[in-house]
């Protein structure tokens, strides 16, 4: 198939940037967007530009790095899956496609599609572990029970990749997704439990402080989101903040 | 009030409250449908009962301008969240016009409460506190005054316009508000299904029972 | 050829671990905090090394090339981890697990590794579920386990399908509680292009920052590599894309011997390719093969038909399948091991009877299973004379409960409905157990480098069992290394900063900037990827499943030949200060040229099968790989003498004193 493309260009975190046209053709229905994008970058490469810069890494839809904003949604537009998971049998021939950044104050972009989401570490480092030391000496795994369903809801919120596609999503760019899945992980689990306060106010501070925006609860970062986090983990941490706020 | 969460947190339980308000508010103009002096009655109470006036009054009008004013930084907020926007975005791919617009809806609605303050409450004030007059009656009027009051200003075709226009926007901003502050409160659980549905009764069921009476009043003046 | 010392303590090998740390020197808590380590790669190596080393009071420098230590390829890791915690109370024990390990590497691996590695398995669980890893449970709240090839025990933990972002998860929180008390320093796409020796000792490295393409100097007492392995020197591969050797690479270069780099771990359930465009494979786990069922049709005409599309495999009969595991190893059956699995799987399809257009796939079917659990709930929910249907459906929810992610990623990728078609599968090269050589210590042949996880060569042998290469990976970083390092760095104390003027670091720094002055300035007529599909063709063609003495010779003469065009030819785009991908993989390729020869050179000179290895000379008359213990029971070390074709061979002989060699049987 043959595709326009209109494609988000920046030098640098300084230049201005802009949509840039591009036509690719022969494309099979089979090859995944990367791909597609791939193949347009030998193309820049032999006529002597540059390459689109995009992240991308594991492609198989875990590691998190690819992060496209694909004719206006995070990820493009199917369900459930990560850019490098899109396959180019969603599109048709002619169709145009528009390809930018994922956008928030709190993700700048670095080049063209390549955005710096160093502030998502920075939440987690405020709070978003459990304070173990490594000696070995922990006590034995199987002392301490946990009810398989509070087992397997830590495990859905754990699911979070980090990829950002809530923040790009959501119209105020709001982190809360994001957060919330990392604090319902562990305040499901007892070993959360003893530092639970200070996580919930920790990170989100952390969040405020990097410029993200307030959840209004549209719901669009759930249905955007690639491994399907719910927005009870956001209901979650609001209860989380509530108790943690009533204690001080 | 700096964490984004305290602010969700304000946001719902002003709105919690304001639902609640809003709904008695549709109770008392219900009974006008049948019973002029019902409404009378109800309405000089609620407009002269000192508890009503100096305590309830006060804090509802706290509670609009919280909501506003916060509903507000809320909006700034989150436009500065994002000083450079899409040149593609498809919004309606994955939420609704309503949660997406709550401060278009909101300013129709407060739009609306300014007109509904010229109708009514700035003459009550003015009556009232101004020329001291607490006795509810009005020359050639039987009894209370309020149920011609409202006779009158719904003749006016364009006035139930706007009425429906503003109570056609409440409805979206209900439908999402609803639940939205039960999720804001963090009061998710095995009833959320159940309060969804039931936000959505109330966000259609109240605006219209309201458009209803307007309409009525129009008809049958 | 001279031998090497493996530094394996003395004494019983139950207790030569425990011996060993009571033994070694320690460094005392306030002269850590004057100690400085380097540690390139944050997967779960890497990334659990950092957390400890930080929490035991070093000063850690962490280096990643992606945007976030999170984001490393351990992430990628689906099945689970092994641990002889014999929770389900079968037979499990420590040397149970030591000696699946060991066997499954086809003896080739070190005995005393293995068996440390065995003994810490345990404490890695409690040490997971104590930092909030969720694991699955039972109904009683319980771990679950479930079990994995080559193994006779159900010791696997896992999560979901998504293991090894949990326990990486729980190893970057563990960072992330580090880099908030400002113990580790971390640094985001950064790509460590050289280490630096003062006075024969590794001192520090040699980094390029991703995004400005600044070339930063980094010194310390110590530098550990976990940078992981060097699998896409084959172009496609299940590693990420942008998974190098270069840390490894670079540290050879200075002296640190790379081991055995031709045992290559191909892994039998993956997604076939669907064309040349493809930039990379996608594994799916083999945890699959507890339900599924391998087969390829028994006639070539029926192969024709389905390639064609006239027939749909379902339209076969039982006896017109071919399930070639079973009948060629009716103990293990589905579950033999991968190398095995795999190259049965290539034997059928040379054989021509590959089920898809590129003739290279093979059926994994799971109507057999669907009709087991179907049959099984329909007895638990008291349904009597289930319809076929109903059994299905029944069977099909327990499959989805347990493979469910892995059939929904099958079906976006290939586009056919698993539950109603059998998926298809081909291998593809997924771990390299080969690496840099290390002794007992971790520790490279250059004093005070150390490589971790699967960046070394150490406990897989010649093959890996699947779900241990997260143990091998979270045993070294949080269990073994910690305690190793310390006893070199004893000595370091009195030592101080380490300055980053000296002339080593700007001989170091030099030597990258030419390099990179090299890429930009070539202006040549191909892309980086153009070199690397040809090398990649050329490894997987002579240098993959199997390996006869001719291929390898000829890949040999093929790989100089295209590194010399590579450096006269290559287009880099961009500059050199700036985030340019092009340069960065110029790096890579230029490494995985180098490596691609020695891999081959390595292969030439192991004139046997094993595991991971199979040379078509070495064979049984059967097809099954023949060993030869009398004269290839040792690890090869390979010395770097400016060019690949120069290295030397070291050998270090492996010792088995508790293990009798066999021959490994799966039948």
């Amino acid at each position: 198939m043959n595709l326009t493309l209109k494609i988000w260009r920046q030098k640098g975190p300084q230049d201005k940037g802009g949509i840039v046209d591009y036509k690719v053709s022969d494309i099979s229905e089979h090859m995944s967007f990367l791909e597609m994008m791939d193949v347009l970058n030998e193309q820049l490469v032999n006529k002597g530009e540059e390459p689109v810069a995009f992240d991308h890494d594991c492609r198989e839809g875990i590691c998190g790095m690819c992060s496209m904003y694909i004719n206006g949604e995070a990820h493009g537009p199917n369900r459930g899956i990560t850019t490098c998971q899109l396959h180019m049998r969603t599109f048709k021939n002619g169709d145009t496609i528009y390809i930018e950044p994922f956008r928030a104050n709190a993700f700048p972009v670095i080049k063209d599609l390549v955005v710096d989401r160093s502030s998502f570490d920075r939440i987690q480092q405020a709070g978003g572990y459990i304070s173990v030391n490594t000696s070995g000496n922990t006590q034995d795994a199987n002392s301490l029970p946990i009810s398989k369903e509070n087992a397997d809801l830590a495990m859905d919120a754990a699911a979070c990749i980090g990829c950002g596609a809530c923040v790009a999503t959501c119209k105020n760019a709001s982190a809360m997704l994001f957060v919330s899945a990392k604090v319902s992980q562990f305040s499901l689990l007892p070993q959360g439990q003893v530092e639970a306060t200070d996580r919930v106010m920790g990170m989100v501070k952390q969040m405020d402080e990097e410029g993200f925006g307030n959840c209004t609860n549209t719901g669009a970062c759930e249905v955007e989101c690639p491994k399907g986090i719910s927005l009870d983990n956001i209901a979650r941490m609001n209860r989380e903040y509530f108790s943690a706020s009533a204690k001080g | 009030m700096k964490s984004s969460i305290v602010k969700k947190y304000v946001m719902a339980l002003s709105g919690l409250f304001l639902m609640l308000f809003l709904f008695q508010h549709f109770c008392i103009n219900a009974t006008s449908l049948f019973s002029s002096d019902l409404f009378n009655n109800i309405s000089h109470f609620m407009g002269t009962n000192p508890l009503v006036q100096f305590a309830i009054q006060p804090i509802l009008i706290i509670g609009v301008v919280v909501h506003f004013i916060m509903g507000f930084v809320l909006e700034l907020d989150n436009k500065n969240a994002r000083k450079i926007g899409y040149a593609m975005n498809n919004g309606a791919a994955n939420s609704t016009w309503a949660s997406r617009n709550m401060i278009w809806s909101g300013l129709v609605i407060l739009a609306f409460i300014a007109l509904h303050f010229v109708d009514f409450w700035f003459p009550e004030i003015n009556t009232k506190f101004i020329q001291g007059d607490w006795s509810g009656a009005i020359e050639g009027v039987e009894g209370y005054r309020y149920f011609t009051e409202l006779q009158h200003k719904f003749a006016n075709p364009l006035r139930v316009g706007a009425y429906i226009v503003a109570f056609a926007l409440l409805i979206m901003h209900l439908l999402h508000g609803f639940s939205s502050a039960f999720q804001s409160l963090g009061a998710n659980n095995k009833y959320t299904r159940a309060i969804k549905g039931f936000g959505k009764v109330y966000a259609i069921g109240v605006p219209v029972g309201f458009i209803v009476i307007a309409l009525f009043h129009y008809f049958n003046h | 050829m001279s031998t090497i010392s493996s530094k394996v303590p003395h004494g019983p090998l139950a207790d030569k671990w425990s011996k060993y740390k009571e033994h070694i020197d320690l460094v005392n808590p306030a002269n850590k905090r004057n100690i400085d380590i380097i540690v390139v790669g944050t997967g779960l190596a890497g990334g659990s090394a950092a957390a400890t080393l930080a929490e035991l009071g070093y000063n850690v420098k962490s280096f990643c090339y992606q945007d976030s230590p999170r984001r490393a390829h351990s992430i990628a890791a689906q099945g689970g981890i092994n641990a002889s915690k014999n929770y389900q109370g079968d037979g499990d024990s420590n040397y149970r697990l030591f000696y699946d390990t060991v066997k499954g590497g086809d003896y080739r691996s070190r005995e005393a590794n293995v068996h440390r590695l065995a003994e810490v398995s345990g404490n890695i669980i409690d040490q997971c579920v104590a930092q909030g890893v969720p694991f699955a449970r039972d109904y009683g709240g319980l771990l679950d386990n479930r079990s994995f090839g080559g193994v006779l025990v159900s010791r696997t933990f896992y999560a979901k399908g998504q293991t090894g972002q949990q326990l990486l998860l729980g190893a970057y929180s563990a960072m992330n509680r580090q880099i908030a008390r400002g113990k580790i320093t971390m640094h985001n796409r950064h790509e460590m292009l050289d280490v630096v020796k003062v006075e024969g000792k590794a001192r520090g490295i040699i980094a390029r920052n991703l995004i400005t393409g600044e070339i930063e100097r980094h010194s310390a007492h110590a530098v550990v590599i976990a940078s992981g392995g060097y699998g896409n020197v084959y172009f496609l591969s299940t590693n990420a894309m942008g998974s190098n050797t270069t840390a490894a690479w670079k540290i050879h270069k200075k002296g640190a011997y790379f081991a055995n780099p031709c045992y290559t771990q191909i892994h039998p359930t993956c997604i076939p390719r669907s064309g040349d465009y493809q930039s990379k494979l996608t594994l799916m786990s083999e945890s699959l093969r507890n339900d599924g069922r391998i087969w390829v049709p028994k006639n070539l005409d029926d192969v024709k038909a389905i390639r064609e599309g006239r027939k749909k495999p379902l339209d076969l009969t039982e006896d017109q399948r071919d399930y070639y595991l079973e009948r060629r190893y009716p103990a293990f059956g589905n579950l033999v091991p991968r190398d095995v699995a795999s190259r049965a799987a290539k034997e059928r399809c040379d054989a021509g009877y590959g089920v898809n257009a590129t003739g290279e796939a093979v059926y994994l079917d799971f109507a057999t299973s669907f009709e087991r659990y179907g049959k099984e709930q329909a007895k638990i929910h008291n349904i009597s004379n289930p319809s076929e249907a109903k059994i299905m459906e029944l069977g099909q929810e327990i499959v989805k409960a347990k493979y469910g992610n892995l059939f929904q990623m099958y079906e976006k990728i290939v586009d056919e409905n698993p539950y109603k078609t059998p998926m298809m599968i081909y291998p593809a090269v997924h771990y390299t157990m080969g690496g840099v050589w290390v002794d007992y210590n971790l520790m490279t042949t250059i004093p005070g480098c150390y490589a971790i996880g699967e960046a070394n060569f150490s406990d897989h042998g010649a093959n890996r069992l699947g779900a241990s290469a997260l143990m091998q990976g979270l045993a070294d970083g949080y269990f073994v290394l910690p305690y190793t390092i310390g006893d070199y760095l004893a000595d370091d104390i009195r030592t101080g900063k380490i300055s980053t003027d000296g002339p080593e670091f700007e001989a170091a720094e030099k030597d990258v900037t030419n390099r990179i002055e090299l890429f930009i300035n070539n202006e040549g007529t191909h892309s980086v990827d153009y070199y690397h599909k040809k090398l990649g063709k050329i490894m997987w063609d002579k240098c993959g499943m199997s390996r006869n003495a001719e291929g390898l010779k000829t890949a040999i003469i093929e790989i100089t030949a295209l590194r010399e065009d590579f450096w006269q030819n290559v287009n880099v785009p961009g500059t050199a200060t700036e985030y340019n991908e092009q340069l960065a993989k110029a790096g890579r390729v230029a490494d995985f040229l180098e490596l691609g020869e020695l891999f081959a050179k390595d292969a030439l000179v192991r004139e046997e099968s094993a595991g991971g290895h199979f040379r078509e000379e070495y064979q049984t008359e059967d097809g099954e790989a023949k060993r030869d213990d009398k004269n290839f029971a040792y690890v090869a070390a390979w010395e770097y003498r400016g060019k690949p074709s120069e290295a030397v061979l070291h050998k270090e002989e492996l010792v088995f004193e508790d293990i009798e060699l066999k021959t490994r049987s799966y039948k």
